[in-house]
């Protein structure tokens, strides 16, 4: 059976929801089907085959198996649990979550509890167009997810923490998380989404957050995902940014077999801005591909990006930051840059800028780099008695520092900087058969 | 403490050093001078184990081990310690971790117990009065946006932390001004000790009115062509290195 006609005999065993939903899952699927799975040929997966996600059966992710807390603590953070949503398998955990005590200030919600409210009816779904085939498979197959909504001028001063666990069985199993970020006007808060993996196995993790910036309102989003090394995972983050509203967003990829994340920004209002930063680390035969894209469609807004990946081993990697900036977004600011770290010879990376300026009074740049760790740093460390390979970790400590700083949780912080030296350690370590 | 003989060493496809001998007791001071280009940099380089620099003959005993087997970061847990001509700026990692680090692992090869960060914190006020160092380097990257007698001064830090038996300052005058290189000779010399030496090499005879050292060796064309007293810097000063650096490159 071909992968397109497998999607569609499972799409008939999935509980549809409310008609609307039931109808634009439908959608989705129609758009998936017609589409089909793009070839290398396609400059958007050039470097990215999806063939590899492809030619594996994947079943629906079944209902996990029951984790207790002490057990999420082992593989996510109990240092920021102050308000946790746990997903297993994509489902809710309710006995495993400590949704915040904030009244009607936050508000979170298991899509799932009620997905025929009607307030979702115009909302989920609705941000952009879905870039990759694999968002429209989500819309079609999510089984859950989480709605947070962040009533107007409040300031959440506490980071809500979304963990998504996988726990992959005996079949190879394929989940959909599914994340609507709303901020409503003037209001304020930190979203940090946690992929992580309970266990070894075949799986595949397809995730889409869709988030709504409202005017004037700040928005931190924080994706880790740290899935086992040989898993596959594809995301999706689509945002729109209302007039004087910000969005910050991290995404944050720590060697899995394959991970492909799509971040699309629209800068839908005058003086809107975002800040899309990104860390990738790979080893082994990992590859990490990461697809930005800022649409300046209104004028004065301003959008930085900072992407910055350490590659081992045969290791790929690839940045793709296409910037457009529409004829009415005059004053508009933009700049761009990729900062890789190879750190050996098999190690690449492919890096591309693509710049769409159709407004003439802009300010626009970009710039990649690709490098080596420094000799005469690691001289200079060796020299005072720190061992190689303490010099080495402690280069690449430096190196990510400039993203890490910019992570408004500090605890989070400081375990991404050991994440980093921890997975570059993992992905050596993966035996030859698991690749 | 320290015993070179006939010491060969190439860098950037160039034979630099072509048979150097040097002795060097405890306690003692020895300054190498010598014309640009003639190698001092070099002999630094040797002696910490930079990998860029080939040696191609020669040896070097350093308490009676062959120091050339040795990797860079055994050498200074062994108590080499190089005084960079120019220290490494590195972005990213601070001060104050990188010498925690470094301490913590020449305390390791000692047998010594660990310090934590409020050890650490409290040894190192200590040592940064010596060098008048502000607290606030301590949590910058390391020597990132250090002004240069900042990063000179660093360097004695380090020096003054890790407590070596070997110092070789390199150059540690060059770019300073006269305040910076007082402070920077000041506290050098209050880490003279009977069983630490240290090797100071420089172009300018302006640092050792701050360092007095107990011999003065000429290096010229790779090889040390003259050592005498202190007074020998002072005639170098006068003279220029001509006068004896004519007869050596033939």
């Amino acid at each position: 059976m071909n992968p397109v006609e497998h999607w569609q005999e499972r799409f008939a065993g999935i509980e549809p929801g409310a008609p609307w939903l039931a109808a634009r899952r439908q959608k989705a699927l129609d758009a998936f089907v017609e589409a089909g799975i793009p070839s290398t040929r396609v400059e958007e997966w050039r470097y990215t085959n999806p063939a590899r996600i492809a030619k594996t059966a994947w079943e629906p992710a079944p209902v996990g198996p029951e984790l207790d807390r002490a057990a999420l603590e082992q593989i996510s953070y109990p240092v920021f649990a102050c308000s946790v949503f746990v997903f297993v398998n994509g489902r809710y955990a309710p006995a495993l979550s400590t949704p915040p005590a904030l009244g009607g200030h936050l508000g979170v919600s298991s899509l799932a509890a009620d997905p025929s409210d009607e307030n979702l009816e115009g909302r989920l779904a609705s941000v952009g167009e879905a870039a990759t085939p694999f968002a429209n498979l989500n819309t079609a197959f999510f089984e859950d997810g989480a709605h947070v909504r962040i009533a107007t001028g409040k300031h959440i001063e506490e980071p809500l923490h979304l963990v998504f666990v996988n726990a992959p069985g005996d079949d190879p199993i394929a989940a959909h998380p599914r994340v609507l970020i709303e901020a409503e006007p003037g209001s304020q808060a930190t979203v940090i989404e946690d992929h992580v993996s309970l266990g070894a196995g075949s799986s595949f993790t397809n995730a889409v957050t869709e988030i709504v910036v409202g005017e004037n309102a700040e928005v931190e989003w924080i994706k880790v995902q740290r899935e086992d090394p040989t898993a596959l995972h594809v995301s999706e983050m689509r945002a729109r940014v209302a007039r004087d509203g910000r969005l910050t967003a991290h995404t944050l990829s720590f060697g899995t077999a394959l991970t492909r994340n799509d971040g699309r920004v629209r800068l839908d209002g005058a003086g809107a801005a975002c800040a899309m930063n990104g860390l990738f680390v790979a080893g082994g035969d990992q590859l990490v591909d990461n697809h930005t894209w800022v649409d300046h469609a209104e004028p004065h807004g301003t959008s930085s990006e900072l992407y910055k990946g350490i590659l081992d081993g045969r290791a790929r990697g690839v940045f793709n930051g296409r910037v457009v900036v529409r004829p009415d977004a005059q004053k508009s600011d933009a700049s761009q840059q990729n900062r890789n770290l190879l750190l050996s010879r098999d190690a690449e990376i492919a890096t591309q800028p693509q710049l769409e300026i159709r407004a003439d009074d802009v300010k626009c740049s970009h710039g990649s780099t690709v490098g080596q760790l420094d000799q005469d740093s690691l001289f200079y460390l060796r020299s005072r008695g720190v061992p190689l390979d303490e010099a080495r970790d402690l280069l690449m400590r430096g190196f990510v520092s400039e993203i890490t700083r910019g992570l408004s949780v500090e605890a989070l912080a400081e375990r991404i900087d050991d994440l980093v030296v921890e997975r570059l350690g993992m992905a050596r370590d993966i035996p030859e058969e698991a690749r | 403490m320290l015993e070179i003989n006939g010491l060969r060493a190439r860098a950037g496809g160039t034979d630099i050093l072509q048979g150097l001998d040097l002795t060097m007791g405890p306690g003692e001071v020895h300054a190498v001078m010598g014309p640009n280009g003639s190698g001092k940099s070099t002999l630094a380089n040797v002696l910490s184990g930079r990998p860029s620099v080939e040696v191609t003959g020669g040896s070097v005993l350093y308490k009676g081990k062959n120091l050339l087997d040795l990797s860079p970061e055994e050498r200074a847990c062994e108590g080499v310690f190089l005084a960079f001509q120019y220290p490494v700026e590195i972005p990213g990692v601070s001060n104050m971790y990188f010498m925690k680090s470094a301490l913590n692992a020449v305390r390791k090869h000692r047998g010594e117990s660990q310090l934590d960060a409020m050890d650490f914190l409290q040894l190192v006020r200590e040592k940064m009065k010596l060098v008048e160092m502000d607290e606030a380097l301590m949590n910058r990257s390391v020597n990132e946006g250090f002004s240069g007698g900042e990063k000179k001064r660093n360097e004695i830090l380090q020096m003054a932390v890790l407590e070596p038996s070997l110092a070789i300052l390199d150059e540690t005058d060059s770019g300073l001004d006269i305040d910076a290189l007082r402070i920077a000779a000041e506290g050098v010399n209050a880490l003279r000790r009977p069983d630490r030496s240290v090797l100071v090499i420089t172009h300018y005879q302006r640092l050792l009115d701050y360092i007095v050292p107990d011999y003065v060796h000429v290096l010229a064309g790779g090889r040390i062509v003259r050592s005498g007293g202190k007074d020998l810097a002072l005639e170098l000063e006068e003279k220029g290195y001509g006068w004896i650096t004519d007869g050596a490159s033939a």
